[in-house]
């Protein structure tokens, strides 16, 4: 206990020196974990993926539309449970820099295969009779204030025209990490307007999401159903859900290193100042610890102290830089556009990483002073003019 | 009386850089059982490398010592903190308190190394403080103290293990005069009262002869 009273007061010796550190490793800790939130919301997709899903989209390129006919074809395949589809909207809802994902879909059999978009059968019914109804996400209905019966308008840009949905239903989120940022409308009330403005353009899907019963059987269905349009004027790609978000990703994959790399950098930044401060505090105790060892202190009593000392300094910084992450992220996940990131909330992982590397910082910085204070021999130690 | 301390042709020389620096050259000294030594002469003498020796701080490049008959020479760093915790008391020059520790809690420092219990300490502690006549200073901090106190509390802090041997480098060195007083009659009283053997390295010849026995070095070697 006296040895803890005695890190605890070498460790305020130099109040403002002690301050600007712990408030350096809070800012970096702070810092780390908005990085790691950023990154983990990028990948929010990948991890919100289920392994029983199938994507299937043009082979060339995902902006290329597939034939609607091709939804039967597939669901004759042998393991195929269920065959939906979706097609990119877009659109501009009040103006350009509300994003959040627009999709016309089978209201038929989209939810079916999402099951983690939770909505009541009274309203799902209702979203299935009503050709120009829509199912918003619960995160959309908060950011806009919707409610059931609302209309709302959008401005088409890749269709052209005034679009009016009336919102039938709101969805949740089953699990933390499903979207709850998405617009669900007919694709039927998409096709039929394409039939009488852009002929060319009618019957035409986005992508397929294929649901399927083994997901062991994911390799086998995707080629089956690839094999099956090979040679036609739109060949398939078809793999699973976690693949085809991660293709999405792969464009971006340079940003995303560079944040990581970023985020370590920072750490790497606050454990050379807190490594400089722990020097010169035993720097400046030379003289203390070779009194100490002339009472007989071993050098697993002033490891204790150095190291004990760090690592308090570490904690609290780490703690206090935890302890305001959560509301710096949430004021932050407020201000950016919902749909930019979906998923923006801390992760346990985030959590237990920024521990780590604060304690690792901590028990790192301690090393080369504690090597210095064992090394330095009694009579050195008295001799030593700091 | 017995020879408590036994210093057998021992020789201390220091490296610095590629240079070879004698210092202590085949020096043998006896110390007796509740003797009161002052080692005497001038700077570079070899009088504090001696008395780091017999303390267990340092060790010879040659020769051996015995303290109450364990030769302290070849123990190693290990065995030596155990035997320093428990056989030495030291004094020194500017009294090396810890400053954020108070008084008491300096003078305690030493017996955490002991298996005594929290009262049991206290109770050496406020013996310790009584002795050097500063139980009403005990939660004093450091820089509250004149440096005569604070080498009263180094001094407490020395005593508080009841060590054989207490050795004390020009303690009275960084004192004026009345406070160099205090220290020596101290030193003399523990000597005398509690049969402690002292061993004192000092400059000052009014402090020497607070000590039965002066002994003289010069270039390493006792004269």
């Amino acid at each position: 206990m006296k040895i803890l009273k005695l890190i605890f007061r070498n460790t305020f010796r130099h109040k403002l020196r002690t301050f600007l550190t712990i408030l350096g490793i809070a800012i970096a800790v702070i810092a780390f974990g908005l990085m790691r939130t950023v990154v983990s919301a990028w990948y929010a997709g990948v991890d919100a993926s289920s392994a029983n899903r199938l994507i299937t989209r043009q082979a060339v390129s995902f902006i290329f539309p597939l034939p609607y006919s091709y939804r039967d074809k597939i669901a004759r395949i042998n393991g195929v449970e269920k065959v939906t589809y979706a097609n990119w909207f877009q659109g501009v809802y009040i103006d350009k820099n509300q994003f959040f994902p627009r999709l016309a879909v089978d209201a038929d059999t989209y939810l079916d295969v999402y099951p983690e978009f939770l909505l009541s059968k009274k309203e799902l019914d209702t979203f299935k009779k009503e050709r120009n109804s829509c199912v918003i996400g619960a995160d959309i209905a908060k950011q806009y204030k919707l409610k059931l019966g609302d209309v709302m308008t959008i401005d088409g840009d890749i269709y052209p025209g005034t679009w009016e949905f009336v919102v039938r239903g709101i969805y949740k989120p089953k699990f933390k990490s499903t979207d709850a940022t998405q617009m669900l409308f007919h694709w039927k009330y998409l096709d039929e307007t394409m039939k009488k403005s852009s002929p060319g353009r009618a019957g035409k899907i986005g992508w397929f999401i294929v649901k399927i019963k083994d997901p062991n059987q994911s390799a086998e269905i995707s080629s089956e159903i690839d094999g099956l349009f090979k040679n036609s004027t739109a060949e398939t790609k078809s793999e699973t859900e976690r693949a085809f978000q991660q293709g999405f990703l792969a464009s971006t994959s340079a940003i995303i290193t560079a944040m990581n790399f970023i985020s370590f950098v920072i750490i790497g930044i606050i454990m050379l100042v807190l490594g400089n401060t722990m020097i010169m505090s035993a720097r400046e105790r030379t003289r203390e610890y070779a009194v100490m060892k002339t009472l007989g202190f071993s050098g697993k009593h002033l490891i204790w102290l150095i190291m004990g000392e760090s690592l308090l300094i570490s904690i609290i910084g780490g703690g206090i830089g935890l302890l305001f992450v959560f509301p710096i992220v949430a004021g932050f996940a407020e201000v950016i556009p919902k749909g930019f990131f979906p998923i923006f909330r801390i992760v346990p992982i985030t959590i237990i990483l920024s521990a780590s590397l604060a304690i690792l910082i901590g028990i790192a910085s301690a090393i080369f002073p504690i090597q210095r204070a064992l090394k330095t021999k009694i009579v050195d130690g008295f001799r030593f003019v700091g | 009386m017995s020879a408590l301390i036994k210093v057998e042709n021992v020789s201390k020389s220091y490296k610095r850089d590629s240079f070879e620096i004698p210092v202590l050259n085949n020096l043998s000294l006896s110390v007796d059982e509740g003797e009161f030594i002052a080692l005497m002469g001038p700077s570079g003498s070899g009088k504090t490398t001696l008395l780091n020796l017999i303390a267990g701080i340092d060790k010879p490049s040659e020769g051996k010592i015995f303290v109450n008959e364990t030769e302290v020479s070849s123990l190693n760093e290990s065995a030596l903190a155990k035997w320093r915790a428990s056989n030495i008391g030291f004094v020194f020059q500017f009294y090396n308190l810890i400053p954020v520790l108070t008084a008491f809690e300096n003078v305690e420092l030493p017996l955490l190394l002991t298996h005594l219990s929290k009262s049991e300490r206290k109770e050496h502690v406020e013996t310790a403080l009584n002795v050097v006549s500063l139980s009403d200073r005990m939660d004093h901090y450091p820089k509250q103290l004149s440096g005569g106190q604070e080498q009263r509390v180094a001094i407490a802090r020395a005593v508080v293990t009841d060590p054989l041997v207490l050795v004390a480098d020009e303690p009275t060195g960084d004192l004026d005069k009345n406070s160099a007083d205090e220290i020596l009659i101290l030193l003399e009283r523990l000597n005398k009262e509690f049969k402690k053997t002292v061993v004192m390295v000092t400059h000052d010849p009014h402090a020497a002869e607070t000590a039965h026995l002066i002994r003289h070095l010069d270039k390493g070697e006792l004269v």
